[in-house]
């Protein structure tokens, strides 16, 4: 990220003379851009920036409770606390007993968060690759799959977590298949599935879309060579479209990422507020706003956001994911290709964050 | 002529033979590969349309079967359809709520980014790369972040007692909304653009445009398609918004479609009423789809115009 900043800079330091010829439309235009800039930004600033900072500065306080001690009276606003609400988590005071023993709920939460994203992602990411496979090799019919692909993604995630919730009604259709009598719904180990099954149905058909954009990218003389060569189709597979296709995948397993991590909808409309099972951060955060514990739900969604972070960054960092592949836009200008490949991967990873659960 | 040419050539050969040899040759292997590929696709659809059609089965059921497992609805009934307008629920004002507020969230969004776009796309300004940033970060947030901060200003309690009461209104969703569908919008578009050859705006300006003017009637229209699908996706995002609707809209009278049907309490009693709810989720989604399935060339094209060219 600093490379690519810097990278900016620079050129639009040093090219300048050169760029008047490039670009006609570029003379000296920075005030014009921020003017036109501003109404995104200022929306940006009010309704995210400034939340964040109030979210922080909350975080360090508590609510008042019970009786003031010195006026008899109940008290009202609100204390500061320091790390308290941070430190809290360590303390243990809110047990709760979930799938993985008794522990803070909290750490619950954050478990059940850190599971969720883990499974779904992978299982999201084989499926959706499996997908974009077989509909790379047809030519007729691609129009219906797609049609139908975009189905789960229309649906809304809140009418999706009650359609699932019929189906996994212990009298529902998915007992009857199955022939068994699992308690889906009744915050057991198996809700934790049912999710995982209802979030990787909504969400697998379109990282299949997206890698299929991807597949389609790779010229048919890359695979003629290699059979030229005899390579066999795994090899084909793992040599070429898996190296090939990377880039996109990256990017969009990188936003499911994100978007699971911040799952709300799904486990709240499905199995409910307050089952720790499957509770994610995001729902005990919100609990515990609704119950006018802003200062803990603050630090808690704090936490989460630097979780999201570091997430982020991993996949940057150390997957190489071309989030921002317009951060360089002067050098890239110059050169067509890297310009086609700057619209692939911002189209790409937007469409992604729409079809996510928040 | 010809006939007559190619007849002792097929003498030799049974019509089995000659049809064989007409078909473009293929190996059993590619065959079974074509089969299995069309296999798998029925699979996919199969996977992605079953549950969708459990919804619709379920919503076209009498409403005292709401549970039931028949792969059919037997008999059919619309009842459950007549139940979700019926006076408690409140679902009809819900859809024009949800309406309202979709429709404003995706308009404001497109005004707004579409000049930021142009500006990320066309003008060299220095922070760029951070302007960029910053609105890449911004679809980062958990939402859950920004939930207690703003229930707090918009419900006018301490500290902000300046600000004026916004629960139970349109733009406490539709503001939030922006800066979900912002980073989206700026994202396409500024793609979109991009992608247009630059030359295009300075032969209009060679012609007497202004910049302003070469951008509106000459960059605007070629865009129109990928204007067209941020607005789809940014509609479809703000209309299955949830979290910011349940939290802000508590009124009855105010609250969005999806906020209505998880509240749904149905006319029917105690136990979840389920035909009622999925009618409900029906009612919901089949206008998107419709929009979906007409649209779907134009969504999944516009979003890979730049990936495959």
């Amino acid at each position: 990220m600093a490379t690519a900043t810097a990278v900016g800079k620079s050129s639009t330091v040093a090219g300048d003379g050169h760029k008047h010829k490039k670009n006609a439309l570029s003379d000296g235009q920075g005030r014009l851009a921020w003017m036109l800039l501003a109404p995104t930004l200022l929306v940006i600033i009010v309704v995210a920036g400034i939340p964040v900072l109030l979210s922080i500065r909350e975080s360090f306080f508590q609510t008042n409770s019970g009786v003031d001690p010195n006026t008899g009276l109940v008290a009202g606003g609100e204390s500061f606390v320091g790390l308290k609400n941070f430190t809290d988590i360590f303390a243990g005071a809110n047990q709760v007993e979930g799938s993985y023993g008794t522990m803070d709920r909290f750490w619950n939460a954050f478990l059940n968060t850190t599971l969720f994203t883990v499974v779904c992602v992978l299982l999201e990411t084989v499926l959706g690759v499996a997908m974009a496979l077989i509909m790379s090799k047809a030519f007729k019919g691609r129009g219906v799959v797609r049609a139908g692909i975009l189905v789960p993604w229309a649906i809304p995630t809140i009418v999706s977590a009650l359609m699932w919730k019929l189906i996994f009604d212990e009298a529902g259709v998915m007992n009857r298949i199955l022939h068994q009598q699992i308690l889906w719904l009744a915050d057991t180990g198996a809700s934790f599935w049912a999710i995982v099954i209802a979030d990787v149905w909504k969400t697998a058909p379109f990282i299949g879309l997206l890698t299929l954009a991807g597949l389609q990218t790779i010229p048919a003389e890359c695979y003629e060579a290699a059979k030229v060569d005899g390579a066999t189709a795994w090899q084909q597979f793992t040599r070429i479209t898996l190296p090939m296709v990377r880039p996109t995948l990256v990017v969009a397993v990188l936003f499911r990422t994100l978007d699971t991590l911040r799952m709300f909808d799904l486990p709240y409309g499905m199995i409910g507020p307050g089952k720790y099972r499957v509770e994610t951060l995001s729902i005990f955060a919100y609990q515990e706003a609704t119950q006018n514990r802003y200062g803990p739900a603050a630090a808690y969604a704090i936490i989460l956001f630097i979780y999201v972070l570091l997430v982020a960054f991993v996949f940057v960092k150390v997957l190489g994911a071309d989030v921002i592949g317009d951060s360089a836009p002067p050098k890239k200008k110059k050169k067509k290709g890297a310009g086609d490949d700057d619209a692939k991967t911002s189209a790409v990873p937007s469409l992604e964050m729409m079809g996510g659960a928040h | 002529m010809a006939t007559t040419t190619t007849t002792p050539a097929e003498s030799h050969l049974t019509r089995e033979e000659v049809a064989r040899l007409a078909k473009p040759k293929k190996s059993p292997r590619a065959r079974i590969g074509m089969i299995a590929s069309y296999v798998g696709m029925g699979l996919i659809v199969l996977y992605c349309i079953i549950p969708f059609y459990w919804m619709i089965v379920s919503s076209l059921r009498q409403p005292t079967e709401g549970r039931s497992t028949e792969f059919l609805p037997n008999p059919p009934s619309i009842e459950n359809f007549q139940g979700v307008f019926s006076g408690t629920n409140n679902f009809g004002r819900s859809l024009i709520n949800s309406l309202i507020i979709s429709g404003t969230t995706t308009v404001l969004t497109l005004l707004f980014g579409i000049v930021a776009a142009y500006a990320l796309a066309r003008l060299q300004f220095r922070g760029k790369a951070f302007v960029l940033w910053l609105i890449m970060a911004c679809s980062m947030f958990p939402l859950i972040i920004l939930i207690p901060p703003l229930l707090k200003m918009f419900s006018s309690s301490p500290p902000f007692e300046w600000f004026p009461y916004w629960i139970n209104t349109y733009q406490a969703v539709i503001v939030p909304g922006l800066s979900f569908g912002l980073p989206l919008a700026v994202w396409n578009l500024t793609a979109f653009f991009k992608q247009l050859p630059v030359e295009l705006e300075q032969a209009a300006m060679v012609d007497g445009c202004t910049p302003g003017v070469a951008f509106r009637k000459v960059i605007l229209p070629l865009a129109a398609p990928g204007v067209f699908t941020t607005a789809i996706i940014v509609f479809i995002g703000a209309w299955n918004e949830y979290l910011v609707a349940l939290t802000f809209l508590q009124a009855p009278e105010r609250q969005t479609a999806t906020v209505a049907i998880s509240k749904f309490t149905g006319t029917t009693g105690f136990d979840t009423p389920y035909g009622t709810i999925m009618a409900a989720g029906v009612i919901v989604t089949v206008p998107l789809l419709i929009a979906v399935l007409i649209f779907q060339r134009r969504i999944v094209a516009g979003l890979t115009a730049g990936g495959v060219k």
